[in-house]
This record gives structure tokens, C-alpha cells and sequence, in this order.
């Protein structure tokens, strides 16, 4: 069980909520690899997964997510809502509510989404991500990823690079990584850095370069350009120069630091080719331990024990 | 028809009142002020305990008649206005369609003749629907009644644009009422660039886009010669402009709303459309500076910027909710719960800032004065009532006030606008 009734924003979870995803996660894991990967946990539950902005990725983890949890998901994405009828956000909540669904994941392009539907109805939620504010279960993953690579997440540091600024990944990541103890530090030009990164529990460094010795995990986020208020930087070319992860900068790192990306990677730009497919990158760890941390959130918020045992 | 106003401290800073004393009033005109006056017959309305000040104005209200009467309309807004404690209110202009012509000041006029219960002065855009693209027919709405001129809702952006406006407007007796807003510093924004912004995830508006278009319109007014009053002045480096405007002599005002003086972007606790204004609320340290500012005359005087919202517009989400908080109805008990009753502030401050700072603003406001002869334009003020601010309190047609639930002490008991009774024991009338 966890402290917090819905998961929006890491500050709604304590440092036990969120070890006790990642070890719930653990056991997840395991099943994900089984060859029949279904467990009756969550039969007769319903979760709807309300999209009502573009993902492939992170929607289809939640679905798997819950489909592996025998929960009835149900997708509704932007296109097929009643968004696009004038119906405001209140009014699908209780819509939805009034269908009694039990939990809903919600992807959103305006931040404070998550609230607003807790507001008006009875489900738990879980944020898949609003506007540019958190992403929580993407930095619960990768917490995951980071922890079973190291074994720890205390003492770690994490450098998070590139558009901080527009990034709800970030946004949870550096909250989320000084909660367990390690210490996240943001990376980039500073018209790309939020006014105030000491409120995300972050330091700030200017120059990859320069911290790139220090870091035990290179956190590299995508350039965002459709978020991005006027062009922050000169060029993509100068950005990869200054702040993009190359092999050349990756030999410069400790021989176990790590690279890390949410995905979808602009290849070329904050990642080179080499780096992604090396094997010190962890992307498609990620995206591995993403259905298991999803799955191990959503049990814990659906009851935990009482809806039966995790494995 | 006489009435006398009985016992009440009477405050007047303009007179020099600052007393117990009984005010009599015939024909709509304040007869006679003085101890233990009596009234042949006619009505007695017992003033014990209570203050009594001069007619209080509110130089900053969307009234939004015409186009959004499901928001407001005057009749509505100058009930909200009354039910505050407000005997005049100042309609702005970015109304739909805008009021950028003679015609439109003189239907604002007309209907407020036919509707209002508080005296309302239209105020016109400066430049064609408030576009900022070219010049409005000052000349014509000064004629038809506008005492002001603004854009209000966005600064107007072209510095030339702006230069232009006020060396027109300096032919009428009326200021330029300047919106102080760089929209490409304030971009997206949707509350205060810094703690909120980045804990909250939502776009932020710095305070220099504020003060950028203070600084600049300081500078214009001294170019030009033209009357400037800065509406909703929101920061600390703006009030230290202006406060080094005033002391070589430009003529500038400016006014801070209660939203501001009161409440700072700490409020923001989450996603709250009805804590959602332009300017954003600030930083505590902002809030303390605008407070000092009202105490020392540097602010004019304090103005509601009234934004009455649908409640469907404002429950959306933050980014696409509209800007604005109601304010008629919570302005007084607000500043007599957190300036007059902690002693920062006497009622004499109060009638400055709340009365007569309006007309160092905008000169052409009618003067209101506790005094034999004047229009009986009264507000009385019972500093002890209980006041718990909620829905079910307003007159106004809207209830987006960034002040639900708190709970304050005083309020207006007794308004009288032309020496008819208004607002009695707390109630709006209209058979007074």
C-alpha cells in the first residue's frame, strides 16, 4: 500500500512509496518474463488510459501494464475523446466516473490535469504526464533502472541534460532522485534551465563537459521542439556540440557510469548513434522495467494486498 | 426627503474630519455635518460603532456589458459594486465589442442612467479594439463621457504606438491608463516566473515584463507631458519606478489591486484557476513592498481590476482558464481585516487610498467629500461584522474570487450614492 491515494507529482509519495514501487516492481519484473506474463491481480478492474495527447510509447506500457494485471483497460485517446466536442476535462471525469472505472492514467498538454480530474471524480490517477510540469512513473522506471545497474540509489549522480525547462520528465526525475538520497544535477543552456531548478531539489551546471567526470548516470533528454517558446539555441548542430552525448564525451565518463534516455531519441542530437547502441546505454532497460514499475503502481494503488498477492 | 446619519466616526481626511458627528442629508446633497443634529422628519439610520467615510471609487471594474452579460452586466456589477462598500466604479473598456468609439461610452453611459446603482464612468480604449494598431477616437469618447483612456487586458506594445496615444491624449483632461505587460517577455505565462513556475510546471511571467513597460511608459509620459496611471501595478521594482517618477515630478499614479496586497504566489498551493491573474499574483516580498507603498501615498490608490468569469470557463485547466479574480465585494473587508484592524492603516489612510486617490488618477472623477453641499455619495463601514467570504454573498452575476473561504471582519452596512440609500444593513435596495 502506499501513503498517497493518487500518483501526480513525486511530492505526493514518500521515500518508502517509492521504495515500495520499485520492489513491488521487482517481483513484476520477474513475471514479465515468464512466458504466459498474466497474473489475476487486478481481474475486474477497470482502467482507462485517457490520452489527449499524442504517445505511442507510454500508452501502450500502461496498457500492457494493466492487461498483464487481467485489469479490463480501455484506451481513449485525444482523437476519440470528447475533447475534441468542446466537453470540458470536468465534465469527461465525470463521465467516466459515472462508469465506475477504478483507475486513470492521464496524458495531457496542460499541466494540473491530473488534479483536475482527481477533483471531480472517484478514481485513483496516475499522471502519464502533464504538459511540461511530471511524468512520475517515468522517473519511478528509472529510479528502477538506475537501482538494479548500481545496486543503490543513494549517494548517485545524476546529470540531467539537455531542455529541463519544457520537460515534465525532469520535472520528476529531480524531485524523485533527491528523495532517495542521490543528487540530481541539471545540464544545459540556461534558456532551456526552469527559473528556479532549486525548487526541483537540482544543481545547475552550464558545461557538460565540465561535470561529465562526476556522473554516475548521464540522463540525456530529448530536444523538445515543439515546446520551446522562440529557438533557445543558435542551431541543433551548435546544441549536439555543446550538450549532446557522444562516445568521444562518453570515454571522459566513470568506466560504470551509465546513459539514459526517455525516448524517442533524436539520434544525432542529444545522442549519437554509437552511444545509443553501445552498451553502456540502459534505453531499452528502461523501457523494460517501465511495464513492470506501471503494473507494480498500479497494484499498490488499487489496493495492494487486499486485491491479492503480488506474484 | 432628510436623512440623518447618526453617531457614526465620521472620516474625512479631505475636511479634516476624523469624529464622531451626525451628517444630515436633503436632496440628495450632504446639508450639514456637525454634533447632535436632528432631522424634523424623514429617516434616522444609527451610525453607532460604525465609520463613516466619503463614497468610496473604484477606478479598475469590468463591468462586461456589452457581450458577456452572463458574467456581469452594469446592473449586476454596480450592485457587486455597492454590496462593497463602492459608490463609483470606473467600467473598462475591453468590453464586446470594446468600447473604442463615442458611441459605445454613451451606451455605457445610458445604460448605467437606467440601471446602475452606483455611479459608473466609462473609460475608452486607446487604440481600435485594443488592438494597439492605431489610434481610437479619444476626441469623440471624450466627448460622449470617457474619463480615461486604456488598453486594459494587454500593454500596448509598440513603444511608437504608445508615444503617439499620449501625445494625443494630452489635449483632454484625462490620463492614459497603461496595462504594463511586455507580451514577449510574458509569452505564454500564466503565473509569476519562479518558485510557482517551476514547482507548478506551467509557463511563467517575470516581473520584468511588468517592469520593462513601467520603466518605458515613465519615460513617454516624461517625453510627452501626458497624465500616465499604471494599472495594477504588481511588483517591487515597478512601485520603485514609479516612486522615482514622483519624486522628479512626472505625472504618473499608479494602483495595486487587494489580490495583489494581499495574497502572493505561496497561495498557489496547486492548480486553482481562481488564483489565475494578470499580473500574476507575486512573490511575499513583492506583496510586503505593495503594502508599504499603499501606507506611504507612493500607491494612489487601490483598485479591484473586478474580473467576473463563467464558472465553465474557469473550472478548465489553468493554461486555458481566463485570467481575473472578482474583487468589489471583498476589497473593504479586506483592507479593514488586514491593514485597519492590525493598525497598519487608519480609515483616514483608507479614504485616501479607497476615495480620493481615484480622482489624483483620473481628474475628472467628481470630487466626493464629507462636507455641507457636497453629493451624498456615503459609505458606512461596520469594522466588527463578520464577514465569511462565500458564493452565496455576491451580487455580482460571477463568483471566480480568489478570496473563497476566508473569513474576515467588516464590511459596508449602509451605502448612499446622491443621498439614496443603496445598500441598507447589508443589503442591496432599491427602494431607498
Amino acid at each position: 500500500m502506499l501513503s498517497c491515494r493518487h500518483i501526480m507529482q513525486m511530492s505526493d509519495m514518500t521515500p518508502e512509496d517509492i521504495t515500495s514501487v520499485l520492489d513491488t516492481a521487482e517481483s513484476f519484473r520477474e513475471v514479465n518474463q515468464r512466458r504466459i506474463k498474466k497474473l489475476p491481480t487486478l481481474r475486474g478492474r477497470t482502467v482507462i488510459n485517457l490520452f489527449l495527447e499524442a504517445s505511442t510509447r507510454t500508452r501502450t506500457s500502461f496498457e500492457i501494464a494493466a492487461k498483464r494485471l487481467s485489469a479490463d483497460a480501455i484506451n481513449m485517446s485525444g482523437s476519440a475523446s470528447a475533447t475534441v466536442k468542446g466537453e470540458s476535462l470536468r465534465d469527461t471525469a465525470k463521465t467516466l466516473s459515472a462508469m465506475a472505472c477504478d483507475l486513470i492514467v492521464v496524458r495531457h498538454a496542460f499541466a494540473g490535469a491530473p488534479q483536475l480530474l482527481a477533483e471531480s471524480m472517484d478514481a485513483c490517477v496516475i499522471n502519464g504526464g502533464d504538459g511540461r510540469h511530471q511524468h512520475p512513473t517515468q522517473a519511478l522506471l528509472d529510479l528502477y533502472t538506475m537501482r538494479e545497474r548500481f545496486g543503490r540509489l543513494e549517494g548517485l549522480t545524476v546529470g540531467i541534460v539537455g531542455d529541463v525547462a519544457h520537460s515534465r520528465v525532469a520535472g520528476s526525475l529531480a524531485p524523485a532522485l533527491r528523495a532517495v538520497g542521490a543528487t540530481p544535477v541539471v545540464v544545459g543552456p540556461p534558456t532551456l534551465m526552469p527559473a528556479r531548478p532549486d525548487v526541483l531539489g537540482a544543481e545547475v551546471a552550464h558545461s557538460l563537459d565540465e561535470v561529465l567526470p562526476d556522473l554516475d548516470v548521464a540522463y540525456m533528454l530529448r530536444i523538445q521542439m515543439e515546446r520551446a517558446e522562440g529557438m533557445p539555441f543558435p542551431s541543433l548542430r551548435e546544441y549536439a556540440r555543446l550538450f549532446g552525448m557522444n562516445s568521444r564525451r562518453l570515454a571522459r565518463m566513470k568506466s560504470h557510469a551509465i546513459v539514459m534516455h526517455p525516448g524517442p531519441m533524436n539520434r544525432g542530437v542529444e545522442i549519437s548513434a554509437e552511444v545509443a547502441d553501445s552498451d553502456r546505454s540502459v534505453v531499452l532497460g528502461q523501457v523494460e522495467s517501465g511495464v513492470a514499475v506501471r503494473m507494480a503502481a498500479m497494484y499498490l494503488l488499487l489496493g495492494g494486498a487486499e486485491s491479492g498477492a503480488a506474484a | 426627503m432628510a436623512l440623518l446619519l447618526k453617531g457614526g466616526h465620521v472620516v474625512d481626511p479631505e475636511v479634516g474630519l476624523d469624529e464622531v458627528a451626525d451628517i444630515v442629508v436633503r436632496d440628495g446633497v450632504i446639508q450639514e455635518v456637525g454634533l447632535n443634529l436632528s432631522i424634523p422628519k424623514g429617516q434616522t439610520v444609527d451610525c453607532g460603532g460604525s465609520v463613516v467615510l466619503p463614497g468610496l471609487t473604484d477606478i479598475h471594474v469590468h463591468l462586461r456589458e456589452p457581450g458577456r452579460e452572463d458574467e456581469e452586466t452594469i446592473a449586476s456589477g454596480t450592485r457587486a459594486a455597492v454590496n462593497g462598500g463602492f459608490t463609483a466604479v470606473c467600467a473598462m473598456p475591453n468590453t464586446t465589442p470594446p468600447a473604442d468609439e463615442g458611441a459605445a461610452i454613451e451606451f455605457v453611459r445610458r445604460r448605467a442612467e437606467a440601471e446602475a446603482v452606483a455611479r459608473v464612468y466609462p473609460i475608452g480604449a486607446i487604440t481600435v479594439g485594443g488592438r494597439g494598431e492605431a489610434l481610437a477616437e479619444m476626441g469623440d469618447m471624450y466627448s460622449a463621457g470617457a474619463v480615461a483612456f486604456t488598453d486594459d487586458g494587454r500593454g500596448v506594445q509598440d513603444a511608437g504606438m504608445m508615444r503617439r496615444a499620449m501625445d494625443y491624449a494630452k489635449m483632454f483632461p484625462v490620463p492614459i491608463v497603461s496595462h504594463c505587460e511586455d507580451a514577449s517577455l510574458s509569452g505564454k505565462g500564466v503565473v509569476n516566473e519562479g518558485v510557482v513556475s517551476t514547482r507548478l510546471g506551467l509557463p511563467g511571467w517575470p516581473a520584468a515584463a511588468e517592469e520593462t513597460m513601467v520603466s518605458r511608459d515613465i519615460r513617454l509620459a516624461e517625453l510627452t507631458g501626458c497624465r500616465l496611471h499604471i494599472a495594477h501595478l504588481s511588483t517591487a521594482g515597478s512601485l520603485g519606478l514609479v516612486r522615482a517618477a514622483k519624486a522628479r515630478g512626472v505625472r504618473v499614479t499608479c494602483e495595486v489591486t487587494p489580490h495583489h496586497l494581499f495574497l502572493d504566489e505561496d497561495a498557489l498551493s496547486g492548480y486553482d484557476t481562481n488564483l489565475k491573474m494578470n499580473p500574476p499574483l507575486r512573490t511575499a516580498d513583492d506583496r510586503e513592498a505593495l503594502v508599504e507603498g499603499v501606507l506611504d501615498g507612493t500607491v494612489d490608490c487601490v483598485a479591484t481590476d473586478h474580473a467576473p468569469h463563467a464558472a465553465h470557463e474557469k473550472e478548465l485547466e489553468f493554461e486555458l482558464a481566463p485570467f481575473g479574480t472578482t474583487g468589489l465585494e471583498t476589497a473593504l473587508s479586506l483592507v479593514c481585516t488586514h491593514l485597519v484592524r492590525t493598525g497598519r492603516a487608519s480609515w483616514s489612510d483608507v479614504a485616501r487610498f479607497m476615495c480620493h486617490g481615484a480622482r489624483r488618477a483620473i481628474p475628472l472623477l467628481p470630487e466626493v467629500r464629507l462636507a455641507a453641499g457636497s453629493p451624498a455619495d456615503v459609505t458606512v463601514v461596520d469594522p466588527e461584522a463578520n464577514v465569511d467570504i462565500a458564493p452565496s454573498m455576491f451580487e455580482s452575476s460571477s463568483t471566480n474570487s480568489a478570496f473563497l473561504g476566508q473569513k474576515l471582519k467588516g464590511r459596508a452596512v449602509h451605502v448612499l450614492v446622491g443621498g439614496r440609500v443603496v445598500l441598507r444593513d447589508g443589503k442591496v435596495t432599491t427602494d431607498g
